[in-house]
């Protein structure tokens, strides 16, 4: 275990994982150019369209000539590959490994659009879409764990809030009402979390799944007892897109990242101030040090109790702004299980990123990347299942899970209630 | 005291713990002492349910409206009407019953009885799904994924059951229930596995488990096993053969998976009760280091746990095939993953206490099918009662509080996992 920290410190890695490392990026190579460059014409070309949906082009689209490019990709993930193997990246490891799958993935996409053309930047978008109400429920999920309460209610929480929101948003007429409403029912449901794991010591997985249990049956028996007949109840604002001066006339990107509703925007604002609330202050500290050790923690003077409360309220609060999404941000009302289980998707990009903010970002950027391409697979005539792409992420979460890519580190005192001495 | 002694100490205990025969009071007794928790949750339940459909109902506030009385009278009224058709839709109406019987027509006297029937029919895959879970739980691995387990055993089973044809019924049924108990198995022997040999957490290794398994059923069903001459996502139909055989004519549609939904619990009772393997299984889930310093091999018997509860969870699917719909069809939520939680930790990790929850938990879920139509509450009731009945029981802090009941050790409630970020 020691010598495991001291790797990580010094950004060493295990000569084994080195080698497989090395060995994933040579099979990226040979399979970019066994299943994909071997599959187009010689003279084919791809277009990738590069104008986010719904505005106006800032850059040309993107032909290359398709097999060429492959063949070249190919080559550098197996030089990359060659490189790993034989003297090794070190602490570069994982960046590597995001270039190589990052160049999978552009093979994939060249093969599949060869002779076609295919949206890039309209996929982009709407994996960044995808991606909010996952990368929220991920930053829910850190806060509280990094407390260490294990919050799995994510999933509950967000459908209740989606509720409030509607409601609230349709009564008043005003979206900002509405999310606020969603806000205070996840922050309440949050503290409900809280007081039975921590004042009674439940088993938080069984709590999480009873607020789950919980949320499901009391929204559907709102929704058919009072929003389906009273359809103006369930009639909520939709935030508008807008577009952040400035910064949305960068071109492509700036269309592509500041071009969107509030809720976009918080997610970018959460992310930053998350990393540096959890990371660069005293207030940080002092949650992450109870999630780790809380006896140590309560040694030291801090009230591990309270700091836990704190964090799995905020937990609840940031979890409503995700439920908000879904009908404030989205479709303006609220449908019986909309949220279909896109809490327990962000408890896995939880996972992925490492209960660290800015990697919840990505590995929800990743799932809905691949959410999105999955619908386009019929466009595209790619002739396998798209639901193997669905999969995908799952599959993908059970293998860092597995330490096969690295080794995740959960808050050490995740789940276990903390009982005061004396 | 050294870590070893401790352990050593802790093991004796344990052992000690797990074999010895209660000796406090009579049977009675001590089945009264267990009960009473989970009855006081129940009753708890059903009134705070009966609170949430008064605060619901417009009338209540109509009347309010004109006098306290017949805002009182209203709400007596509304849960009365409430509760009255869940009775009657999940056990039968004593009247229905009374004038069938006497009139002597064998339609009317089935129909007559039907609401308790099906009653029993939707208490078989709780009976599968509350067991897979207290076995999980007896064994220290909490199977939260019994969802995508009822969906691969499902699958498993109707392709079994239409893509062999021409066997006799007696070979054809077992078949078709162990390729489905099979499928099950298989989504449970992965996260334990996984479990086992790379310490990543069961519980999101089984959530995960669960969407691919849905897609796995999307695809299935939209390409390979789907039904040729249709548009709908939706398996052949099973062979006749495989069918569990039901007991009474139209519409009655009791099957004979309740029987072997009961036979699954003697085998669970007689498994974790009566034979090694199980002394062992509890061994590693009431206290792994124990375990381990006693000899038995721990991740062994916790893969063996999610096997064996993934079986269990793949025979609720697989009943849910043969005994009722006869095919398969696209299905994102079937629900029982999540209530058999409720049921295992209502019938106290024991296979009675289970099929006596099941049963409950069943009834109440035919009845609210009633209740619905006679009285205008969403069937949805269930679920928050479900919700906060598991509350009282994993806190039984709570019931002791309302109730004044003396505290006894277990002050700290149900508590069956930790953190889950691998070892």
């Amino acid at each position: 275990m020691a010598t495991t920290a001291l790797r990580r410190e010094m950004g060493e890695v295990s000569p084994t994982r080195r080698r497989v490392m090395g060995l994933l990026f040579l099979v990226a190579g040979f399979g970019i150019w066994f299943l994909f460059s071997r599959g187009v014409g010689a003279a084919d070309l791809t277009t990738f369209g590069m104008t986010p949906g719904g505005t106006d082009a800032t850059i040309g689209d993107l032909i290359f000539p398709a097999r060429s490019t492959l063949n070249i990709t190919a080559f550098l993930c197996v030089a990359l590959g060659g490189y790993q193997l034989a003297r090794g990246f070190g602490k570069y490891t994982n960046l590597i490994l995001g270039v190589v799958a990052l160049g999978f993935l552009f093979g994939f996409l060249a093969w599949a659009a060869a002779g076609k053309s295919v949206n890039v930047a309209g996929l982009l978008s709407s994996s960044l879409v995808k991606a909010v109400p996952l990368t929220l429920g991920a930053l829910s999920g850190i806060l509280a764990e990094r407390s260490g309460i294990v919050n799995i209610a994510i999933e509950g929480q967000m459908l209740a809030a989606a509720m409030m929101g509607s409601i609230i948003g349709s009564v008043t007429g005003n979206g900002w009402l509405g999310l606020l409403a969603a806000i205070c029912t996840g922050g309440l449901l949050g503290w409900l979390l809280g007081w039975l794991s921590i004042r009674y010591r439940t088993d938080q997985i069984v709590v999480g799944t009873v607020i789950n249990i919980f949320a499901t049956g009391l929204t559907s028996y709102i929704s058919s007892k009072f929003l389906q007949p009273y359809q103006h109840l369930n009639n909520a604002p939709i935030f508008p897109r807008v577009p952040l001066p400035l910064l949305s006339d960068i071109p492509f990107f700036g269309t592509l990242l500041f071009n969107h509703n509030v809720f976009v925007y918080a997610m970018y604002i959460l992310l930053v101030v998350l990393t540096i609330a959890l990371f660069s202050t005293k207030w940080g500290l002092r949650q992450r040090s109870v999630g780790e050790h809380p006896r140590a923690a309560d040694t030291l003077g801090i009230n591990v109790y309270r700091t836990q409360y704190m964090g799995v309220i905020l937990s609840g609060m940031v979890a409503g702004v995700a439920g908000g999404y879904f009908t404030l941000g989205s479709v303006g009302r609220f449908d019986e299980v909309m949220t279909a289980g896109r809490g327990f998707i962000a408890l896995a990009a939880m996972i992925f990123g490492n209960w660290m903010p800015f990697g919840t970002f990505g590995a929800g950027l990743i799932f809905g990347f691949a959410d999105s391409l999955a619908a386009k697979f019929s466009i595209l005539g790619v002739n396998i299942p798209s639901e193997f792409m669905l999969m995908a992420p799952y599959i993908a979460t059970m293998v860092v899970l597995a330490g096969v890519v690295g080794k995740v580190q959960a808050p050490a005192a995740e789940g276990e209630p903390y009982v005061k001495e004396g | 005291m050294t870590e070893e002694k401790k352990t050593k100490k802790a093991a004796e205990i344990l052992v000690e713990e797990l074999t010895k025969t209660p000796t406090n009071g009579t049977w009675l007794q001590r089945v009264g002492q267990s009960m009473l928790i989970p009855v006081l949750a129940v009753i708890s339940g059903l009134f705070l349910g009966a609170v949430f459909i008064i605060l619901t109902s417009e009338d209540v506030y109509a009347a309010f409206g004109r006098s306290i009385g017949q805002g009182l009278g209203a709400s007596f009224q509304i849960v009365w009407e409430s509760y009255s058709a869940l009775f009657t839709g999940s056990l039968g109406d004593p009247a229905k019953i009374s004038a069938a019987l006497q009139s002597g027509d064998g339609e009317a006297i089935r129909r007559a009885f039907n609401p308790f029937f099906e009653s029993l029919v939707a208490s078989t895959p709780y009976i599968f799904g509350g067991l897979a879970l207290a076995l999980g739980f007896r064994a220290g691995v909490f199977n939260i994924g019994a969802e995508g387990q009822v969906f691969v055993g499902a699958i498993f089973a109707a392709y079994a059951g239409y893509a062999i044809q021409g066997l006799p019924a007696i070979i054809h049924i077992p078949l078709a229930l162990a390729a489905g108990a099979l499928g099950g198995a298989i989504w449970g022997f992965i996260p334990g596995w996984l479990k086992a040999k790379t310490g990543g957490h069961e519980v999101i290794n089984t959530i995960m488990m669960n969407y691919v398994a849905f897609r796995l059923s999307e695809w299935l069903l939209a390409g390979p096993m789907k039904r040729p001459d249709s548009f709908n996502p939706i398996s052949p139909t099973i062979a006749e053969s495989a069918m569990l055989p039901r007991f009474f004519g139209y519409p009655i549609r009791f099957h004979l998976g309740f029987f072997i939904a009961l036979l699954a619990a003697w085998f669970v009772y007689w498994f974790l009760f009566k034979t090694t393997w199980g002394f062992n299984l509890r061994t590693v889930g009431a206290n792994p280091s124990a375990a381990k310093y006693a000899g038995i091999n721990v991740t062994r018997y916790m893969v063996l746990g999610m096997t064996l509860s993934g079986a269990l969870a793949g025979l609720a699917g697989t009943n849910e095939v043969l005994g009722l719909n006869h095919n398969l069809a696209l299905a994102f939520y079937s629900g029982y993953g999540f209530d058999s939680i409720a049921l295992a930790l209502l019938g106290n990790n024991h296979p009675i206490g289970v099929v006596l929850a099941a049963l409950l938990f069943g009834t109440m879920r035919n009845g609210a099918t009633r209740m619905q139509v006679a009285a205008g509450i969403p069937i949805d009731i269930i679920s928050i009662l479900q919700a906060v009945i598991l509350i009282f029981i994993a806190a039984p802090a709570i019931i002791r509080t309302i109730f004044r009941l003396k505290e006894r050790e277990d002050v700290g409630g149900v508590r069956m996992v930790s953190g889950w970020g691998g070892n």
